[in-house]
């Protein structure tokens, strides 16, 4: 097969019989996506242009098809107090229901087993976030410390649920053409915050089959489960959606019909790395502790508070930060070229070709010494490039930001 | 799309065009543009660089990815296609219009040895599997 030079591509790999699909695995062919292997899931890196979809999330919106990720219930008495202990930003921030915090789950080493979103729905149940590729390291290692710290908790795998991002400048707007039942529900909820309304079931029409059968729009009434959180990955408003798998094919169809274009892993990597937003298993790892990831700004060292990873937070003060790079010459910066700056060498984390900025950004991990407004080399084949650190997120709401 | 039936293929997805002159024109295929997605860099061999049969010669980056261009056959580099670096995504609108860079070969037979566009597409579907 076609070469590729630099080992920055998981998306080349083939799709196989033998890769987990989402509810949506058929819908994707339908409307004519690139499938990859990604993780193990079989999922559309794009539907045509990745430039484009980039575009449309930026100034409209596009949804993206998320359910490779793992919604976890944490429910039962003391669950915020085992929080405290499991991760490493601090849960008491979350005071208002439904409100959400962006985290690290620490090894004791430091090491991050997992980067996620945890939602605080009531005293009795939270709900947390977590990647694909880790979510079963992650459960298997929040029941251990369970087991340990708070064996009365019930930890919850929730594969029964399908994950939606909505995202961009309109993404609302739509949301709300599609469901509007539940735009009272939604419509007060504050960046980071989640609402918690009943199972949609069709309202109109239920038996008219897929995308094109009709020119009405979907309407979803409200009688279960449906979580909405005013999240996502793309430094753009939006929501990010949860809801019983066998009604996520119906929702996406609707929004399709409603003008809300999918959108592939492809464009969903360019926005978030825009959008300075770290990716695990390329930014940070479980050789990486969360200082030096670009992350201190979500651990809490301040308060009294105990957690699991912070003695050796403390014990081994960060050497090396995460900086944003713009590319100066011509090229596209890429995960793992060599960075040398005048106070030693360092690596590119994520690096790709923005396209809202049109010029090649990346994020690196360098000496602590290195500065905003430097300027570095970066090894690029046979060539050593130049490269400013400039500060992130690169673009977000729609606009650069340098 | 079909590969055009006037042009070589490389199994390593470039197109071979041999011109009046005895000069050959290289790009690459829509397989290979469909297959990295939107470009946007392309960086050229010199002119007057001197090549061998299969040596990486020119690079193209896509959004996802960057890949290597070889020489599909030995010769001096001619001329290079400096529309690109400006408009690298017309490799994507039309992969056997927007051409790479051209070469004087050694030996003008070397074309006959490579693919012909039924002999490629055979190669790019058993890649397929």
């Amino acid at each position: 097969m076609w070469r590729s030079t630099k080992p920055c591509c998981a998306f080349f790999q083939k799709a196989t019989m033998t890769l987990k699909q989402t509810p949506l695995n058929a819908a994707h062919r339908a409307m004519g996506a690139k499938m990859v292997d990604f993780g193990g899931w079989d999922m559309p890196v794009n539907y045509g242009s990745q430039i484009d979809e980039h575009h449309q999330v930026r100034n409209d919106c596009g949804m993206f098809d998320v359910s490779h990720m793992r919604g976890v219930d944490m429910r039962g008495e003391g669950v915020r107090t085992f929080l405290r202990t499991l991760l490493a930003n601090n849960v008491d921030k979350l005071a208002l229901p439904g409100k959400a915090l962006y985290s690290c789950m620490l090894r004791p080493n430091g090491g991050v087993i997992d980067d996620l979103i945890t939602y605080f729905m009531d005293e009795q149940w939270f709900r947390i976030v977590v990647n694909a590729c880790t979510a079963d390291k992650d459960i298997a290692w929040m029941k251990e410390q369970a087991a340990q710290h708070a064996p009365q908790l019930t930890i919850t795998s929730r594969d029964d649920l399908a994950m939606v991002a909505v995202q961009g400048p309109n993404a609302r707007a739509k949301i709300w053409q599609v469901l509007p039942d539940f735009k009272i529900y939604t419509e007060h909820l504050q960046l980071f915050q989640a609402a918690h309304i009943g199972t949609p079931t069709l309202s109109v029409n239920p038996s008219t089959g897929k995308a094109g059968a009709n020119d009405l729009v979907w309407q979803l009434a409200i009688s279960g489960e449906t979580f909405i959180a005013r999240t996502g990955y793309t430094g753009e408003d939006g929501f990010e959606i949860m809801l019983p798998k066998e009604r996520a094919e119906e929702f996406w169809y609707a929004l399709h019909k409603t003008g809300v274009p999918p959108i592939g892993l492809g464009a969903r990597d360019t926005l978030r790395l825009e959008a300075g937003m770290n990716l695990y298993g390329q930014d940070m790892d479980e050789s990486i502790n969360p200082l030096e990831a670009g992350l201190a700004w979500t651990v809490d060292l301040k308060s009294p508070r105990d957690f699991i990873g912070k003695a050796a937070l403390l014990a081994n003060p960060p050497a090396r930060k995460l900086v944003g790079l713009v590319l100066l010459d011509r090229g596209v910066l890429r995960g793992h070229q060599k960075v040398v700056t005048a106070h030693g060498e360092g690596e590119i984390t994520s690096g790709t070709f923005a396209p809202t900025l049109e010029k090649s950004i990346a994020l690196a991990r360098v000496p602590n010494g290195v500065q905003t407004g430097d300027t570095v080399q970066v090894a690029i084949r046979d060539k050593m490039l130049e490269a400013k650190v400039v500060k992130y997120p690169f673009a977000r709401n729609g606009k650069s930001g340098l | 799309m079909n590969n055009p039936s006037n042009l070589k293929y490389a199994a390593s997805h470039e197109w071979i065009k041999t011109e009046a002159d005895g000069t050959v024109t290289i790009g690459i295929t829509h397989h290979a543009q469909e297959l990295l997605g939107d470009m946007v860099f392309v960086e050229s061999p010199a002119v007057g660089r001197k090549l061998k049969a299969g040596e990486e010669c020119a690079v193209v980056e896509s959004v996802k990815a960057a890949s290597d261009v070889y020489a599909p056959i030995a010769g001096e580099v001619v001329a290079v296609n400096s529309e690109l670096d400006n408009a690298p995504e017309k490799i994507n609108a039309d992969p056997y219009g927007a051409w790479m860079f051209r070469l004087k070969p050694d030996n003008a037979a070397d074309v006959n040895g490579l693919l012909d566009a039924a002999a490629y597409q055979a190669a790019v579907d058993s890649e397929a599997h």
